[in-house]
Order: structure tokens, then sequence, then C-alpha cells
């Protein structure tokens, strides 16, 4: 059963609400569900935080070191400068996260115009 | 309002502004932020084959931008959907303890339990960022009513961007398309760093960037699952030995 094995024009939407819309909100009722029976400045919440910030940071270390799409097609050290160039500008600037943004493009646009 | 003087409930009115002070919050360099990324999405979408209405569906029943991108992976596979079940569901983890850490903030004395089912749903990195900031700072009583407002106007938009932008844009080319795809890792970088709140948040963030790829070249479907449930609780560990170290 893959995305387009059915002609049905609801398959699509079905494979999406099963594969996508199911998982993704199980995830986050089970976050209320447990939310639910933690004291807000319980020790546990800085352990569990802990845990969602590095997952979302490993999210973002792949998306730099293994990008999809046209990303995938600059150099990996260039991503890399990029993205650690654009850090440092966001922490020297205050903490200016458009800067940060702003920075970083600069530098991978600069990258990809010089043909690296 | 006549039997509960002590704590009188919140005029709909109250919660009306509440609601628009949230969707004002929207307005923002993350919500701007949040809008190029889907318009790299929009892209991402039409070259996998979807169609608008498959791609705006998307959109409203999964929100959080990388389980999207990794269900396309898997329709452009050809992954069958156990298999797509799968990888989306271990992209989609990391919402479990985002609102854990979420709902002792969110919910006021009166708050129904589904409420908060319900506003769960608008959890993603935007609006989780967005209210672990700007959440202190609202009337415990008129955090559900914010972050509706909040989390509706952000969903909704992005739904109009990324169908505007399916219907306009046509093929994105390549450069613009790398550059739109950094977009959304610097923005999560910048927005988590100033989101961390104590020093474990700061650790967890360096040992999962560390730890992702690593994960990813040895485990590659359960890359951020084994990334966070190590950086997790190795960056909480190291955080309370400092502690105990400054404070005998």
């Amino acid at each position: 059963m893959t995305f387009t094995s059915l002609d049905a024009w609801w398959w699509p939407y079905l494979f999406i609400l099963m594969a996508g819309w199911m998982t993704t909100d199980a995830c986050r009722f089970l976050g209320v569900y447990f939310g639910g029976r933690i004291a807000e400045q319980s020790e546990l919440l800085v352990f569990v935080r802990a845990v969602a910030t590095a997952l979302v940071a490993a999210v973002i270390g792949n998306l730099v070191v293994f990008p999809s799409g046209a990303l995938a097609e600059t150099p990996l050290l260039l991503r890399v400068a990029a993205a650690a160039i654009g850090f440092a500008s966001y922490l020297l600037s205050g903490k200016r996260v458009l800067a940060g943004i702003l920075v970083s493009e600069a530098v991978l646009g600069a990258g990809i115009w010089l043909g690296l | 309002m006549l039997f509960n003087a002590a704590s009188p409930k919140p005029a709909l009115s109250e919660r009306g502004r509440s609601f628009l002070r949230g969707a004002r919050a929207a307005f923002s360099v993350p919500g701007l932020i949040l809008v190029f990324a889907f318009v790299g999405f929009a892209g991402l979408a039409r070259g996998a084959g979807l169609t608008l209405a498959e791609t705006v569906f998307m959109t409203a029943v999964v929100w959080a931008l990388p389980g999207k991108v990794v269900l396309i992976g898997a329709i452009l596979s050809g992954a069958s959907l156990p298999t797509a079940s799968l990888a989306v569901g271990l992209s989609s983890v990391r919402l479990m303890p985002m609102v854990v850490s979420l709902v002792p903030e969110m919910r006021g004395p009166r708050t129904s339990k589904w409420v908060l089912y319900g506003l769960a749903h608008f959890v993603a990195v935007t609006s989780w960022v967005l209210a672990m900031e700007q959440l202190r700072g609202i009337p415990r009583d008129m955090r559900t009513s914010w972050y509706l407002g909040l989390g509706s106007t952000l969903v909704v938009g992005n739904m109009v961007v990324v169908a505007i932008v399916f219907e306009a844009a046509g093929e994105i080319s390549q450069p613009i398309s790398a550059l739109l795809l950094m977009l959304t890792p610097m923005y999560f970088l910048t927005s988590l760093w100033g989101s961390a709140r104590d020093g474990a948040g700061v650790l967890a963030l360096f040992f999962g960037l560390l730890l992702g790829p690593a994960a990813h070249l040895v485990v590659p479907e359960f890359d951020l699952l084994v990334a966070g449930l190590l950086g997790g609780p190795a960056a909480y560990a190291v955080h309370r030995l400092r502690l105990r170290r400054r404070a005998p």
C-alpha cells in the first residue's frame, strides 16, 4: 500500500491522514496526557525540555548535514560554514534571529554564486 | 459570575482580546521566517508530484514541518503505509516532550483537558518557541485563548501561503530553492537557543546538533530518536553535575 497504489481520489488523503496525521497528533496527545501530570516547577520538566531540545537540535543538524532537494547540491563545508557564521552573528548581534539568518543566507548565497 | 465572585469567569470579550493578541504574535520575525520555510515546502511538494489540495491538506493535518518533509520523502521513495507512518512518527516523537513542557504553563485552574488536546495540534517549533517566550507574560486564565489565536493564525495563514505559492510560483530556481531550504535549520537553531532556559537546554542543543548527523550515519531510520534519547539525558546529567559542583 503506497501513496499511488489506489486510483481513488480519496486514497492520497487517507494516506496522508494515516501516515501523517495519526502519528503526529498521537505524539502531541501523549504529550498532553503526560504534561497534565507534571507540576510546572518540577525538575522532571528540565529533563523533558532537554530531551525535546536535543531532538529538535538533531533535526537541525540533519537538515544542514544531510539536506534534501536543491540544498543537497551544495558542498557540506559551505553549509556548515554558513550555519556557523550565521550563528556567530546571531550571538554577536545580541541574539537577533534575523541577523543570524540573513548572514547565513548571505554566506550560502555567495558560496553558490561563486560556484563553490 | 454570581456564584464565583472570588475568581470570576473571564468575559468573552476578554478571551477575544487574548485571542487577537495571540494572533498578533504570529506576525513576527519567527512567523515571517516560517512563511518562507513554507514557500520552500510548497516547492518541494509540487516537485514531488502532489496536488495543490493534497499539499494544503497535509499542511493542516500534520502541521509540523519536519514531519511533512519526511512524509514527502517517503511518498517519493514509494514507501508503504507502515514504513511512511514509522518514519513520520519518529520525526514527530520530539513533539511529545515539547507538549509535555508546554502544558503546565498553558493550563489555567479551570482549563478542560479537551481544550488542551485540541490546542496540542498547533504545537510545532514556531508556536512552541513563541509560547515558551511569551506565555509567562499572559494572564494565566487567558493563556489558552492566546495560544489558540497564535496557533490557528499560523496554520491557516500558512495554508494560504502554500496554496498561493503552489499556484503562482511554478518551478523555483535551484539557488533560490537551496537558500529557502537553509532558512528552516537556521531559524530553528537561533530560536531554540533563544528559548533555552537553563544550562541543560544549551547543552542539549549542542549534543543534539552533533548526535543527529552522527546517528544518521549509524542508524538512519532512528537517527532523531537515538540523538534525543542520548543527547537529552546526557545534557541533563552534565547540567546536574555542574550545579552540584557550584553549590556543594
